[in-house]
């Protein structure tokens, strides 16, 4: 029983996490209709500027993250507006594989300046560095940073999109953009705000691992990225609260089979979950069905 | 002898509800329009046909050489052997394939050569390809697109490319031809000169032909009978006279352009 | 009574044995050396990953960032046969089984995935080579993580080039075939495809396993020459290097392919001890060719023979004549 609970809250733990980068993918795809591949390496550069800021900068662990969540913003930002921006109206594929050739140059032109070996977060100190025990699980803060840090930010994220003016015009562009630029909003500026919105998620969740893990290396966004995604789509692609129940998911199934069961085949059961989901019901768990009109 | 019988077919996308209760009756070789105001849900009734939309409810039914097959539930490339070929609204051509090859692309259901034979253009293929080159080029003559065979659908002008559509719909050696709105956007020449061809085929391959159009001076030229749709349901059967002093089709739909025709 | 250089296929084959000689005689008198024979194995292997990959995403249009994962299955299949069989007759085998079960995990796979559009069957396709991957790495019989090493080499110029040019001349047949043109108009326009009768499922499939046979040959070709093998050689990247030759070269180029199937070979070999700049010169090569330049060197044309002939009259004496 012990065992289990234990495995929960670290369940909720990487949930969070997934969750963080899965509203990210969510809401570009929601928008634009794209699989921002990109995306998981705005996590990753998260987590770098994080690590500098804290060693050479000397920052604090908050000031920190708000620096890491403002570079990952602009980084966000600028690659749309570099790359996306030019093929609105281009095939999906082509966006697709241009978010492809950015994700690669992210990562290893990441590589090729910090070099491609696993760097260190400072070791927490203070009241980051403890942990408290519930009979005989141990809580480490944390983790409860992460769950708290998390939920924050959604509920943030929850309010700008319910309740803001730019919020309602993201909800409006992502159900027609011709229509919404006839209505009078700004689609350019929409979009870039969604990015960054989103990249601000991602960057902050790099920082989150960083200081859970401790270890960052340039390649570190690929396979977290992979599988927030999959959490977004299991969600819900597009459907932002479908992202969060994705995220917990995913988080969820990774650790119970890494605990119970193989831990070799956690990736690969991951993926099958993938395409499942998309062979069952493809627009995921909150998801509507649309049809084509002929 | 009926061809085909759509039996009170009703189409429901969720609450919204596109076609309802409609039965049509075609007879061997009839030429009938099926009108009204745009939204009544024609194209609707044209992708049911096609097994584009499975019917909510109702049944549809093909008849050939005496046997019976419903249509509820095929897939479109099923309902397409079965005999029905039709042309879209907005002409969904293959752009970037040449005219001859959107012809022959059509013919393949009826090719006579398998897979070993493509990849070693074994004599079959030879064979059979030569025959295709030449059914197409006459398909193509209908509509003297002959010499410009090998351009490019998407260069070929609005008129001439609606025309490639029907050739293709041809190509598929279908006994009922459906055609959705073939004259829109024509001048009146055009249009004048798609009527003569719409009757010729007709003829010419034995078809039963169902068609959607706006442009009353070819349905009431043309048809034998009109169905009119409105709102999902139909309001009016009949002949073109018939239709034309229909009380409630003036009130939903003939009334302007009854002037116009 | 023909000429016989006017008979149905003599030019090809005319070019095919003149190519062939060719560099089985800079082969042999060693202007090609070790190192330039590893670059011509990369380049024929690359020639038949990008013209299968262009058969499904190029021509079908059927997105698949899949390709190594078949890539996989023959290499793997081959080593373990060639290893049990180390004889010329075990090396075909080997290839034929790594290809046939290539293939037979693509018309699986392709059966219930290639009903998804666009986006979706990209990331379904990318699972599922992950999947295979992750399998790869766990099973005794490959070895792991450690690898597969000591394949017995029986890839030389002959078989190289009975397989390269053999993928090459059946793609090229098939896609001028009623088949090939089927599968083509579901690229252009799936709905209408269907409305003419044709099985869009079944030709996605057909074309899917077909792509995915010759991803097993080449594989296979892999194994048997550069004789190691691990899991890692077949992962996401190697399918994004394909894709990287089908984009560059054009899709709905076969000529288009074979073209970047080389120019790249010949980066990469170049860019070797540089893999960070290499990778970064891909994706930028990526970026810029959607945005600027998106159908390729070639678009979806070839180059035709009628170069060759143009050529022909240019030296004989019947000017005017075309």
């Amino acid at each position: 029983m012990d065992q289990f609970l234990q495995q929960v809250i670290n369940g909720i733990s990487l949930g969070s996490i997934y969750a963080l980068i899965a509203l990210g993918y969510t809401m570009v795809y929601g928008i634009i209709k794209l699989i921002n591949f990109a995306h998981s390496d705005v996590y990753m550069v998260g987590a770098y500027v994080g690590y500098f800021s804290m060693t050479t900068l000397h920052l604090g662990f908050f000031p920190a993250l708000l620096f890491a969540m403002l570079v990952s913003t602009l980084l966000g930002v600028v690659i749309e507006k570099i790359a996306y921006k030019p093929l609105r109206n281009a095939t999906r594929i082509a966006v697709l594989i241009t978010a492809i050739g950015v994700s690669l140059f992210l990562e290893y032109g990441t590589m090729f300046f910090v070099t491609a070996s696993v760097r260190s977060y400072p070791a927490m100190t203070g009241l980051l560095a403890g942990s408290f025990k519930v009979g005989n699980i141990v809580i480490s803060m944390q983790q409860i940073l992460i769950v708290v840090t998390t939920v924050i930010l959604m509920i943030l994220l929850q309010f700008i999109v319910k309740k803001t003016r730019i919020g309602k015009a993201m909800r409006a562009v992502s159900l027609d953009q011709d229509a919404a630029e006839l209505m009078g909003i700004n689609v350019n500026t929409t979009i870039s705000f969604t990015f960054a919105l989103g990249s601000a998620l991602a960057g902050a969740a790099g920082v989150l691992v960083g200081v859970y893990y401790n270890s960052i290396n340039p390649l570190m966004g690929v396979l977290p990225g992979l599988k927030a995604f999959i959490a977004a789509v299991f969600g819900g692609i597009g459907i932002i609260p479908g992202a969060m129940i994705g995220g917990y998911f995913i988080g969820a199934v990774e650790v119970f089979v890494s605990g119970y069961g193989n831990s070799m085949y956690r990736d690969a059961i991951v993926f099958a979950i993938l395409i499942i989901i998309l062979i069952v019901k493809p627009t995921g768990l909150l998801g509507k069905n649309t049809r084509e009109k002929v | 002898m009926s061809i085909l019988s759509v039996k009170k077919v009703t189409k429901s996308f969720g609450g919204l509800t596109a076609t309802s209760n409609v039965s049509i009756e075609l007879e061997e070789g009839e030429l009938v329009g099926l009108i009204g105001p745009n939204g009544a849900g024609k194209t609707t009734i044209f992708n049911l046909l096609t097994g584009v939309y499975m019917p909510t409810s109702g049944t549809i039914t093909l008849t050939k050489n005496g046997t019976e097959k419903v249509l509820n539930g095929l897939k479109p490339y099923t309902i397409c052997k079965a005999g029905l070929g039709r042309t879209f609204q907005n002409i969904r051509l293959f752009k970037d394939l040449t005219v001859l090859d959107n012809v022959r692309i059509a013919m393949h259901k009826n090719v006579k050569y398998g897979f070993i034979s493509s990849l070693f253009h074994l004599p079959s293929y030879q064979r059979e390809e030569k025959k295709l080159i030449e059914e197409s080029m006459k398909l193509l003559g209908i509509f003297k697109l002959e010499s410009k065979k090998d351009e490019y659908a998407k260069n070929l002008p609005y008129g001439e490319q609606r025309h490639l559509e029907i050739a293709r719909a041809l190509a598929t050696n279908p006994n009922l031809l459906l055609l959705d709105e073939p004259a829109a956007g024509m001048n009146p020449a055009e249009t004048a000169e798609l009527t003569e061809i719409i009757g010729w085929i007709r003829g010419k391959f034995n078809l039963t032909i169902l068609l959607i159009e706006h442009d009353m001076s070819l349905v009431m030229k043309i048809c034998e009978r009109i169905y009119v749709l409105d709102h999902g349901m139909i309001i009016a059967n009949g002949t073109p006279n018939e239709i034309k002093s229909n009380k409630r089709v003036i009130e939903a739909y003939l009334g302007e352009a009854a002037d116009n025709a | 009574m023909k000429k016989i250089y006017e008979v149905h296929g003599m030019k090809k084959l005319v070019s095919l044995a003149l190519t062939f000689l060719i560099i089985q005689l800079l082969i042999s008198t060693n202007i090609i050396d070790d190192y330039l024979q590893a670059t011509l194995v990369t380049i024929c292997i690359n020639i038949i990953l990008s013209v299968s990959l262009n058969l499904i995403t190029g021509f079908t249009g059927q997105f698949s960032l899949g390709h190594a994962g078949f890539m996989s299955i023959g290499a793997y299949v081959c080593a373990l046969t060639v290893i049990r069989m180390p004889t010329t007759l075990g090396f075909i085998l080997g290839v034929f089984l790594g290809a046939a079960t290539a293939a037979l995990v693509g018309c699986l796979v392709g059966l219930p995935t290639l009903r998804l559009q666009g986006d979706y069957l990209a990331i379904a396709t990318l699972g599922m080579s992950e999947i295979i991957r992750i399998i790869f790495l766990n099973l005794k019989i490959t070895n792991g993580a450690a690898g597969l090493n000591g394949i017995p080499q029986f890839v030389n110029w002959l078989w190289l080039f009975i397989f390269t040019a053999g993928t090459i001349l059946l793609i090229t047949n098939f896609l001028k075939s009623s088949h090939g043109r089927a599968c083509i108009s579901i690229r252009e326009d799936e709905i209408a495809s269907e409305s003419i009768g044709i099985n869009t499922t079944k030709y996605k499939v057909i074309a899917f396993t077909f792509g995915a046979f010759c991803a097993g040959i080449a594989g296979a070709l892999y194994a048997s020459y550069f004789y190691f093998l691990k899991p890692d050689l077949f992962g996401f990247l190697k399918s994004i290097d394909v894709l990287v030759i089908v984009v560059l070269g054009g899709l709905g180029s076969i000529s288009g392919s074979i073209i970047a199937a080389i120019l790249l070979a010949l980066i990469s070999t170049y860019l070797q001890s540089f893999p960070e700049v290499r990778m970064i010169f891909y994706s930028l090569l990526l970026v810029i060719i959607m945005i600027f330049r998106p159908q390729g060197l070639m678009g979806s044309k070839e180059i035709s023979f009628s170069v060759f002939s143009k050529l022909g009259n240019f030296f004989s004496s019947k000017k005017g004549r075309v």
